[in-house]
């Protein structure tokens, strides 16, 4: 039996009883990944990242959502939040708050989502992650049985972030879960959405999940992607995002968990005016690699993107940078800027980064860089001849180094929580919050 | 307190300083002059532990402790500090986290607990005012985008945050108009004390009017071959230094 067999079995096995419309989407993803495979590092797209570990792998269905509640509380982010909650790509009630939403917002798990609504649903739903996009969007489609529905009414602002939290728990056969989310925001509407990744340090499951994000006129999404998976977990993610006039997404995609991350950053500027910020941060260690796609599509004219990626690696940890920014012919007075930035802090790290500009208009601005490097050892020995040890002056380097894509991070939860990881090379005694507020402080007269 | 004998140095084979030998005591404020290419920068270099210098004979102590065997961070904590000719640019570390993780540093090695938030507020806030600098200096990236005045400017905070019992002040007045070179100048002669010392590098005599040294001394290829009081400094404004060049070939 072939790989893509082996997966597509237990397919057949879990799902009997679909409505015909979801059961019909399903063949057709199963029909379309058997056809492609798993792919292989033959393939351009996946030229550095090796899916072996996964096509070889074999994985269950959870139908379990149980989770230690006091590990949850500990591991979730500390804000005030409509929370949903996945264990294993179950949903689990229990660890779920969403009983005070907001008129014109809606949250509502996938399975909820199909069989209450599911005309309304069952148009947007597929509509930018098509089966072609990937094996691995066939796959989701196929399998694709909970996830989050969120669906906000022209001019709604949503008091709170919306926070999907995907947790993997350890202990006996790796399971797999095709999360689906689905984000449509009405015009002028407002929301942020946190995607965070978790869960127990054991475990060694396969997640692949698939964002679709809509954003009609003058919406505004600002979309977190925190990833603290286990050392163990295997996680493929597509976010696809199509832009109406005047929208703005800004994307944060922080990268700090799992054994083998590959994210695929895709965003479709329809219309003028409309704007894109990709802020990500990776830090990987061991044997970890993590590999980021993103592609900005300039469909019309007057739209914009930002990009600026970082990433630290240590150890013998691999890290892939695709960037691609596309503008369409006719896409006058676009501006596009990207710039990777990465920081080896091991002789054996290694990064393949790969900028692209495809440009067909003439009259645009755009600019990208790309650059890989180690601390500078001049900076290193500034702030030892200050008194500052070795191992000190590294990490308040290397915490600078992140900090300019921290800096964009307005929630404070997430920004403490992933400054507090990136200098988790501190020497204890080295009290880093206590510097920051001291630096807050003195500001005042 | 600093005691330096016999001193040769090289860099990548090249020699540099070639037997030099120096004592400062406490109190003492020393200038070392000399003609370009002399060593004069690479004698305060060694004594801070930067890299790629090559200590081929002689001794430095510092308070009786051995210099040579001390990390470069281990020889600021116990009060050599040196103020850069060229300051480092740090990009992202905050001047204030570098002032107070060094000043923490510096207080662990001589057993003392972190400093008080607002004791170091306090500090930080009167040093600044003293350099004239604006406390959004404390904010920004250690010397990143600083003009050429506001770098040496900093450099002086340092030293006045960081109280060290050794100041070395390498090329401190170079690229400085008349009225920062007096605020550095304030700043520097605020840190005379009986109990600390001063170790000046400078080509120019214009430093010396507003830091009066208790000792000159001129090095050449690699030698200190004369010193005097601080009438030598002005002797060598107005003669220059081939006539001490020949003097010590002679």
């Amino acid at each position: 039996m072939s790989a893509p067999e082996r997966f597509l079995e237990r397919l057949t096995a879990r799902r009997a009883e679909d409505p015909s419309w979801v059961a019909a989407r399903r063949q057709a993803g199963a029909a379309r990944f058997e056809a492609l495979g798993f792919p292989t590092r033959r393939d351009e797209e996946w030229k550095y990242t090796d899916v072996r570990r996964i096509a070889e792998g074999d994985f269950a269905l959870a139908t379990d959502p149980g989770y230690d509640a006091s590990r949850f509380e500990a591991q979730r982010l500390d804000l005030d939040a409509h929370r949903l909650v996945l264990v294993d790509g179950v949903f689990s009630a229990e660890l779920s708050t969403l009983g005070q939403l907001p008129a014109g917002v809606s949250v509502e798990p996938l399975s909820q989502a199909l069989t209450r609504n599911h005309e309304a649903v069952g148009g947007a739903l597929g509509r930018l992650a098509g089966v072609d996009f990937s094996p691995f969007t066939a796959l989701n489609t196929a399998f694709a049985e909970e996830g989050a529905i969120i669906r906000l009414a022209p001019g709604t602002v949503v008091d709170k972030p919306i926070y999907v939290a995907l947790l993997s728990r350890a202990g006996g056969q790796p399971v797999m879960s095709h999360p689906r989310i689905l984000i449509e925001a009405g015009g002028r509407s407002e929301a942020t959405v946190i995607e965070h990744y978790a869960g127990e340090p054991e475990a060694a499951n396969f997640t692949n999940v698939v964002t679709e994000v809509l954003l009609d006129r003058g919406a505004i999404v600002n979309h977190y992607k925190l990833q603290e998976a286990s050392l163990g977990d295997l996680h493929v993610a597509s976010i696809h995002v199509d832009q109406g006039r005047d929208s703005r997404f800004n994307s944060f995609n922080l990268s700090l968990g799992g054994a083998l991350v590959r994210n695929d950053l895709v965003t479709d500027l329809n219309a003028e005016g409309a704007e894109a910020a990709y802020n990500g941060l990776f830090f990987v260690q061991g044997r970890q690699h993590v590999d980021n796609h993103t592609l900005v599509n300039h469909n019309a004219p007057r739209t914009f993107s930002n990009e600026n990626y970082k990433g630290v690696l240590d150890d013998r940890a691999h890290g892939v940078f695709n960037g691609k920014v596309f503008v369409k012919k006719d896409a006058q007075q676009i501006e596009a800027y990207q710039n990777n930035a990465n920081l080896l802090l091991s002789d054996r790290a290694e990064i393949d980064t790969k900028p692209e500009l495809v440009i067909y208009a003439d009259d645009v601005k755009c600019s990208h860089g790309a650059t890989t490097g180690q601390l500078d050892e001049e900076a290193v020995y500034a702030l030892r001849a200050r008194g500052i040890d070795e191992a000190m002056a590294r990490a308040l380097l290397t915490l600078a180094f992140a900090g300019e894509v921290m800096e964009q991070v307005k929630l404070s939860a997430i920004a403490e929580r992933v400054e507090r990881a990136v200098a988790g090379r501190l020497p204890e005694r080295f009290n880093l919050s206590d510097l920051v507020e001291t630096a807050e402080a003195v500001q005042e007269p | 307190m600093l005691e330096v004998k016999d001193l040769h140095v090289s860099v990548e084979d090249k020699a540099i300083l070639k037997g030099l030998d120096l004592t400062v005591n406490a109190g003492e404020v020393h200038a070392i002059m000399g003609p370009n290419g002399a060593g004069k920068s690479t004698l305060s270099a060694v004594i801070a532990g930067k890299d790629g210098y090559e200590v081929t004979q002689g001794s430095i102590f510092f308070e009786g402790q051995d210099v040579l065997e001390m990390e470069i961070e281990e020889r600021a904590r116990a009060g050599m500090l040196l103020g850069f000719q060229y300051p480092i640019e740090i990009p992202g570390v905050k001047n204030i986290y570098l002032l107070k993780a060094a000043l923490n540093a510096a207080r662990a090695a001589r057993g003392e607990g972190e400093v008080p938030a607002p004791e170091f507020m306090k500090l930080v806030r009167e040093k600044s005012a003293e350099m004239k600098m604006d406390t959004s200096f404390l904010q920004r990236a250690v010397n990143e985008g600083f003009s050429g005045g506001e770098k040496k400017r900093n450099e002086i905070l340092q030293m006045l945050v960081l109280q060290p019992k050794l100041a070395m002040l390498d090329e401190i007045d170079s690229g400085l108009d008349i009225d920062a070179m007096k605020v550095v100048a304030q700043g520097v002669n605020s840190l005379r004390s009986a109990d600390r010392a001063i170790l000046m590098v400078t080509h120019y005599q214009r430093l010396l009017n507003h830091i009066e040294p208790d000792r000159v001394h001129v090095l050449v290829d690699g030698r200190i071959v004369k010193s005097g009081d601080k009438d030598l400094a002005l002797e060598l404004e107005a003669r220059g230094y081939d006539w001490v060049v020949e003097e010590s070939a002679a």
